[in-house]
């Protein structure tokens, strides 16, 4: 199975903020957040067809995402997921002593997983900790 | 009669606007519309009309689920973990008015917790450099009258403050910068092309992370003096052009945002930044602003440097002083490392935005979430109190990102019973005295605000 190695950005959107506020059990906030954006080159590097899942690994943790061409221009190398629930379980918690994480700037491998499910964002959390109740 | 509010502030983003006008319901209880906000600030009024906003705190039971409990069990519970607690730590205060946040200084003290808000996972590099290296800043208002050049680096207003570019930083016409956007040269300094970028007249895509060199590099053109052909993958030409267009403006205005702060360098990028505006105050007016997140998240920076003298990471377990040290007092390394046994989290999501692994790490001890609604904290909480909404149905006074106080207004009636946060964690110190046999000490200059229907007061 091919793989791809880039640089991962986590940061803002409006999409993700106008969906935060409606909630984020929201619908809007799972579409607008559960999503990779990577450069069309990258994606034929690793065979990944776009609008499919990919799994995006990092240093400490693993997510299903779907892989789309980027809204804002992300040059080749470059992955952008937005904040969230979705990106938040890939970045890493080292702080270089500022409390702040590595929210950007940190490498992942991207694979293709186009049969893999999106878990919603609750699915994610209570899952994280042992509390989700709901299905596989 | 449906009333139209104005004048309101809108409590989303740190551009604080303050022009919103929001028609409300005859009753005061409904939303109906919203001018003037950006989809974010129109979503946000819009969602306190949600007839599924919790009323009553929720209890985690035995079997996993919530069940709801009156106000008065939930505060009994919060004031006695808290107490019970070690080391408490208390995160949040992205949405809440300063009000909220000089009260929970109080069970702060009370239980020797830890306070730590949103700027620990934000601007808190920017806090550090601050510290080293002064912040020779102005405010929007000057940034709207003067500033000829703007430079975005690492920020991206269009998406996280949709309204600051045009109330502050490209498009409004001010005193000396009468005709707007024609007037005013834009830098775009980010790795994407973003909407913000696609505004500027120089747009420098610089390869991610790689912050510190080219700030480096424009300082070294500034001072006259030779730099690489390319720095950071922007070539020398460009970085020649763009110093000179900063050089030559008559008031630059450096706009900084997460771009810097969450990658690698974190203080050190705001450590240069500042050096290139003082280092530009050689040759001309510049000035040097952080986009910070939320509408009041510089307020506890000013609340709490008030009481404690720290503004993010105040550790007050050791009872006698505050002391801050990032790294160390900081909530995603206090977490990591398991140094702290309980967690409030408070105007803010956790849950959703701290990496998963301190998520976890935090929720080996007692965890209690203060918010309005309901959040992937709230949902992994061992208690949910829900309170008025700062901004929409409760007043205050917020500090916007360029530390400028403005007091905001209640548009529609709190849901009865709800408590604001101030109310709340004035509640839960009563408590903690009650329980520790001790006299809760207001300050005088509270008091009215504590027994409102004091007659002395009256």
């Amino acid at each position: 199975m091919p793989k791809i190695n880039l640089n991962m950005i986590t940061q803002r959107s409006i999409e993700e903020g106008a969906a935060m506020e409606k909630g984020k059990t929201n619908p809007d906030y799972f579409v607008a957040c559960s999503i990779c954006e990577m450069n069309p080159e990258d994606m034929k590097k690793a065979g990944i067809w776009k609008n499919t899942n990919i799994r995006v690994t990092s240093e400490c943790g693993t997510v299903i995402v779907k892989a789309i061409e980027p809204t804002q221009y992300c040059p080749p190398g470059l992955a952008h997921i937005r904040q969230g629930v979705w990106a938040n379980q890939v970045v890493p918690p080292r702080t270089q002593s500022t409390g702040t994480p590595q929210y950007s700037g940190f490498p992942v491998t991207i694979e293709p997983a186009p049969s893999e499910r999106l878990k919603t964002a609750l699915e994610l959390v209570q899952g994280a900790v042992g509390l989700w109740k709901g299905g596989q | 009669m449906p009333k139209l509010i104005k004048g309101v502030g809108c409590p989303y983003c740190g551009s604080s606007c303050d022009d919103i006008e929001v028609l409300v319901s005859d009753d005061e209880t409904k939303i109906l519309e919203v001018h003037n906000a950006c989809i974010i600030g129109t979503n946000l009024f819009h969602h306190a009309n949600d007839p599924t906003r919790p009323k009553l705190p929720r209890r985690r039971q035995p079997d996993g689920t919530m069940k709801e409990i009156p106000y008065d069990e939930a505060i009994d519970y919060m004031a006695k973990t808290m107490l019970a607690a070690k080391k408490p730590l208390i995160y949040g205060f992205g949405s809440t008015n300063c009000e909220g946040m000089s009260a929970v200084a109080r069970i702060a003290e009370k239980s020797g917790a830890v306070l730590d808000n949103c700027a620990t996972i934000c601007h808190g590099p920017s806090f550090l450099a601050i510290f080293d290296n002064g912040y020779p800043s102005c405010t929007l208002g000057e940034a709207k009258n003067r500033a000829d050049v703007v430079v975005f680096w690492g920020c991206n207003p269009m998406h996280a403050h949709p309204r600051h570019t045009s109330r502050y930083s490209i498009f409004p016409r001010g005193y000396f910068t009468q005709k707007g956007a024609m007037q005013r040269t834009v830098l775009s300094i980010d790795p994407r092309e973003t909407d913000t970028a696609k505004l500027a007249d120089v747009h420098l895509m610089l390869d991610q992370g790689h912050d510190y060199e080219l700030f480096d590099a424009f300082r070294t053109v500034l001072r006259g003096h030779d730099i690489p052909d390319v720095v950071a993958g922007i070539p020398k030409e460009t970085i020649i052009k763009s110093v000179e267009i900063m050089k030559n403006a008559k008031f630059c205005m450096i706009f900084f945002g997460m771009g810097c702060t969450h990658t690698d360098g974190r203080n050190h990028n705001i450590d240069a930044a500042i050096s290139l505006t003082r280092d530009l105050n050689e040759h001309t007016k510049a000035s040097i602003m952080a986009m910070r997140g939320h509408y009041n998240i510089a307020g506890p920076g000013q609340v709490w440097a008030w009481q404690f003298g720290f503004p993010y990471c105040i550790d007050l377990s050791k009872g006698t002083h505050a002391h801050m040290n990032p790294g160390e007092t900081s909530s995603v390394d206090l977490a990591m490392r398991d140094e702290v046994d309980c967690f409030v989290n408070v105007g803010a999501d956790a849950g959703a935005h701290f990496p998963i692994q301190p998520v976890q790490h935090l929720k080996k001890h007692p965890f209690i979430t203060v918010d309005p609604n309901f959040n992937m904290a709230s949902e992994i909480s061992d208690l949910h109190i829900p309170v008025r909404i700062a901004g929409v149905d409760e007043p205050g006074v917020v500090y916007r990102m360029d530390n400028v106080p403005i007091q905001f207004r209640a548009v529609i009636k709190g849901l009865p019973g709800v408590p604001s946060d101030e109310e709340l964690f004035n509640k839960v110190y009563e408590r903690m005295c009650e329980l520790t046999k001790t006299e809760p000490i207001w300050l005088a200059a509270k008091e009215d605000r504590r027994y409102p229907e004091s007659e002395a007061v009256i």
